[in-house]
């Protein structure tokens, strides 16, 4: 193995992956480009837009502002993974598609996962704190209006849907 | 035809996929044995190239090539000039277009000099360090009313001169109107837009396949033919080799439209020289420099009353920041000439600019185009016209609208699309009136505005119209199909970013021929699918390509029906088309599906009748002779903090009028992002560059965006004015959402902070907390 090189191991949706990677790559070019799990996308590279966003061990993160190498052992989710097996959709989306919440859904993919992530803390927010949350999303398309009322939907959903 | 679908909010047909992470974008197209590309970039924004020296670039394990100016041989060419000058009498106009690479001088900073191919871009990048560039530094033009002053050196330095074009436009006698005035006020304005700044930046990928003498390119654009086109007769291919694919656009607003970017230029050209797939992704940071800017212009505007407030003329000259290369002609000052008018009778314009070349990033239209600049100006003078007659802010718009026995109103100017600016129909005082009511406008100024005060809080309100020449020519196309499983394809020349054509054009198609709209699959931006077009811009998709989608299901319809009467031996007349199949009226079970009528419309045996062709689909094109106007008014109440001058908006109201509606769902979400991107413009999003035309602000950490606590819930409502230049009844709307918030905010700010008695006056824009503490504290002192 070149120095440079280190070999990491990782779940990503649940599917375990063991790569060699070189130390500089980033999290979100090795989930994009060495895995093929493009639907996570990368707006600015530097931590604001959040389009980058997935979930590690349950957790938002920002895949641009980490290198693979330190995802070594830990679970990650992306937006491929949201919507179950069954082809239906995760209320999350289910609530974007009903409001007319994305545009060009370039930003999408980032949004749902904060939001999930999110809701799922907060089960029952006021429109403010969505606001709040999803304040770190940059979104040129929409003026966000209609993510709010999704995402203030997608939280009746999932209370519906919990136990 | 039924209507089932036109006019509803039908759900997005392209969102399954947006959703789920399984949409193609630029960045997703991975080939085997692909390159990558960096390009080094100018950091100064004016100088002499006196060398570039790539040889320890070129050995860096990992780089497969290094290329400069020289290199590109007889392929380095200025571009084409995107868009003509309209004709104009009397005008200037010295075209001065963008160069693939840097030659001899460089004029902006970001400008490139050379490019690198590597094996990853992480390698390609690390490249760029080992360049040597050895630069004259020449002093920069960045004000551009210092660019016009004997003492400034030229961009160009053939042209001697600074001036960019130069365009004089009148409408009957401004002198006379002045003579016969009540007063004239005469200000002057400053206003800044900023960069269109997608979440998606842009990016090329281009693949020659040498075998096949075929090259893909897949690019970001807005204009997909237009790209193949050009880069066909470039690389010297046949445009039936060269196939441009714009895959889904993570947003576009104008800048994805210019022609031809330096990377569009070299990418083609790189993968044929290598005989490999190469890829480049612009990074946020070059997104700043390297993609085009709109910026600023500086108004000296006057205006001539009568003592009832009716506006006898207006007089306008005006500086306009063209940027290094003028490739987009003249479409953002005349926009802002033309669209200064707004909604209102004024008998006397004399309007003259001039655009002037800096050392600063290319400018072409972004979202506005220029509309912005000119609604500002109008508006601000109308405000400024009311206080000193005392006239209500209102009343004043209202008594000068366009009444609207007036339609179609001819301005008598010459307007982006070479055609005299006429207003093809409008109905503009009920707008004024819902969007006052929306905003309960009396109700604030007489009973809650007292309230607020004495309670010491500052609230104001604000009130702007405009009008946006929409759906120009010259003219889109689409093919429609039946396929044998029933489905139907939809094929045009347009690209989309975002604005819905996957449902809207489904719905058009839905109704002519009795399918549900998700039967419909849309293709758009790929050459290969649709020869001809134009592309997105101008707030045109929908209203050009949406009439040949029309034109060309009719067709189908036409065909489909016929194709059944004769299978039945009955008459056209006693058929019906829905659900999918073509039925005798009365007898349900008799029917025919639309998938089998395609079927038979391509007969394995006999021929097919002279005068008929097989297949059931139609190409239909669509051009109409003119723009089509949409208008609108917005209002809003804001609140600022007088301590920190933060501001609230505590109610926002657009009511607008774009003739027909397709979709009203996804119209809205038009409006909610451009209203979104207007707050930007008027609050934060300026260009900060030094006085060396180095950007400050280079970075989303510095160049705000509206986030969702910035951007506040949205009141829509609207009237339907049908265009009568099209079947459809269509006017753009793509643009509205975002022109007139400026204008809206100068006025709710002053009247919040109740600046006129304190004789300060808004008069510029973006206004961002210190820019009003800077403006509020000079007149305190
Ligand atoms: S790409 Fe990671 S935050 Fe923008
Ligand atoms: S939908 Fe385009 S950036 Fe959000």
């Amino acid at each position: 193995m070149q120095p440079d090189h280190h070999e990491i191991e990782l779940t990503v949706n649940g599917t375990r992956y063991r790569r060699t990677v070189e130390s500089r790559l980033l999290l979100s070019d090795f989930l994009r480009h060495e895995l093929g799990l493009a639907g996570t996308h990368v707006g600015c590279e530097h931590g604001v837009c959040g389009a980058c966003t997935i979930l590690l061990d349950g957790d938002p993160v920002r895949s641009c502002l980490m290198l693979a190498v330190q995802a070594n052992g830990h679970a990650l989710a992306t937006v491929e993974g949201l919507a179950p097996a069954s082809g239906e959709l995760h209320p999350v989306q289910q609530a974007m598609h009903a409001h007319h919440g994305l545009q060009c859904g370039y930003c999408t993919p980032g949004i749902l996962m904060t939001m999930t992530a999110y809701l799922n803390e907060h089960p029952s927010p006021s429109e403010d704190e969505v606001r709040e949350a999803l304040s770190g999303n940059l979104c040129r398309c929409t003026g966000y209006q209609n993510i709010v009322d999704a995402m203030m939907d997608a939280a009746a959903r999932m209370r519906e849907e919990a136990p | 035809m039924s209507t089932r679908f036109f006019g509803a909010p039908v759900k997005r047909n392209e969102d399954r996929k947006l959703l789920t992470g399984q949409a193609l974008f630029i960045d997703d197209v991975e080939l085997p044995d692909m390159l990558h590309v960096a390009f080094l970039r100018s950091q100064v924004a004016h100088a002499r190239l006196k060398q570039i020296d790539v040889s320890r670039a070129r050995q860096r394990p990992g780089v497969v090539a290094v290329y400069v100016a020289e290199d590109y041989g007889d392929y380095w060419q200025p571009g084409p000039l995107l868009v003509q000058p309209p004709p104009i009498p009397g005008s200037t106009f010295n075209p001065r277009t963008q160069v693939p690479l840097a030659r001899d001088k460089v004029r902006y900073v970001g400008e490139p000099l050379a490019v690198v191919v590597a094996e990853s871009r992480y390698l390609a990048e690390d490249a760029l360090d080992d360049i040597d560039v050895e630069l004259e530094t020449l002093p920069a033009v960045v004000d551009i009313e210092q660019a016009l002053t004997s003492s400034s050196v030229p961009v160009h330095d053939d042209l001697g001169s600074n001036v960019a074009a130069h365009v004089h436009q009148v409408k009957g006698d401004y002198r006379k109107a002045a003579a016969n005035a009540q007063i004239i006020l005469k200000r002057r304005f400053r206003y800044e837009h900023g960069i269109s700044s997608p979440i998606e930046t842009r990016g090329v990928v281009a693949h020659w396949n040498a075998r096949g003498q075929q090259m893909t390119i897949w690019d970001t654009t807005q204009a997909p033919v237009f790209i193949r086109n050009g880069l066909a007769a470039m690389l010297g291919l046949g445009e039936r080799q060269v196939r441009v694919i714009a895959p889904f656009v993570g947003g576009g607003f104008g800048p994805k439209i210019m022609m031809f970017y330096p990377e569009e230029v070299g990418l083609p050209w790189i993968s044929m020289r290598l005989n490999r797939p190469v890829k480049w992704i612009e990074d946020r940071l070059e997104h700043f420099v390297a993609t085009t800017h709109e910026r600023g212009q500086i108004h000296d505007a006057e205006i001539a009353l009568a003592a009832d407030g009716r506006i006898l003329g207006v007089k306008d000259v005006f500086l306009h920041d063209t940027g290094a290369y003028n490739t987009y002609g003249l479409t953002v000052p005349i926009n802002s000439q033309c669209t200064l008018l707004g909604p209102y009778v004024i008998p006397a314009y004399d309007s003259t600019f001039t655009a002037v070349f800096t050392n600063l990033p290319i400018v072409t239209p972004y979202r506005g185009a220029g509309r912005q600049h000119g609604v500002f100006v109008i508006e601000r003078l109308l405000d400024l016209a009311a206080r000193e007659l005392g006239i209500d802010r209102a009343e004043i718009r209202r008594r000068n609208l366009i009444p609207p026995d007036a339609f179609p109103y001819n301005n008598q100017i010459i307007f982006q699309d070479f055609a005299p600016l006429s207003y093809d129909s409008g109905n503009y005082e009920p707008v004024l009136a819902k969007a006052l009511d929306a905003i309960g406008y009396q109700r604030f100024l007489k009973e809650e505005q007292p309230k607020f005060r004495e309670e010491g809080r500052c609230v104001g309100i604000g009130v702007a119209c405009y009008v946006e020449g929409t759906g120009i020519g010259p003219y889109e196309g689409a093919k429609v199909q039946v396929q044998a499983n029933g489905k139907v394809n939809v094929a045009t020349g347009i690209g989309t970013q975002g604005q819905g054509h996957f449902t809207s054009f489904a719905q058009i198609v839905a109704d002519q021929l009795g399918v549900d709209p998700s039967d419909v699959d849309i293709v758009t931006g790929d050459t290969d699918q649709f020869y001809w077009g134009a592309g997105t811009f101008a707030s045109r998709g929908a209203v050009v390509a949406g009439n040949a989608v029309s034109e060309a299901s009719a067709a189908v319809r036409r065909k489909a029906l016929k194709l059944a009467a004769d299978a039945f031996e009955c008459a056209e007349e006693d058929l019906v088309l829905a659900d999918g199949k073509v039925s005798i009226a009365g007898i349900p079970g008799k029917f025919i599906r639309l998938g089998e009528l395609a079927q038979r419309a391509n007969p394995m045996r006999g021929a097919v009748r002279p005068g008929t062709e097989p297949g059931l689909e139609s190409t239909q094109y669509f051009g109409p002779p003119s723009g089509a106007t949409a208008n609108g008014v917005h209002a809003a109440i804001v609140e600022i903090d007088p301590l920190t001058l933060e501001l609230k908006v505590l109610k926002y109201v657009v009511v607008h009028d774009c003739g027909t509606v397709i979709n009203p769902m996804i119209l809205e979400g038009q409006i909610h992002g451009g209203v979104a991107q207007g707050i930007g413009n008027a609050f934060f999003e300026k260009l900060a560059f030094d006085d060396q035309g180095q950007l400050l602000n280079a970075s989303l950490a510095d160049y705000l965006l509206p986030t969702a606590l910035d951007v506040p819930r949205m009141e829509l409502d609207h009237t339907v004015t049908p265009s009568p230049l099209n079947p459809l009844g269509i006017k753009g709307a793509g643009e509205a959402g975002a022109i007139p918030v400026g204008a809206v905010f100068a006025q709710a700010i002053e009247d919040a902070l109740q600046l006129t008695s304190r004789k300060v006056e808004l008069l510029e824009i973006p206004l961002s907390p210190s820019r009003l503490f800077e403006l509020t504290r000079q007149e305190d002192a």
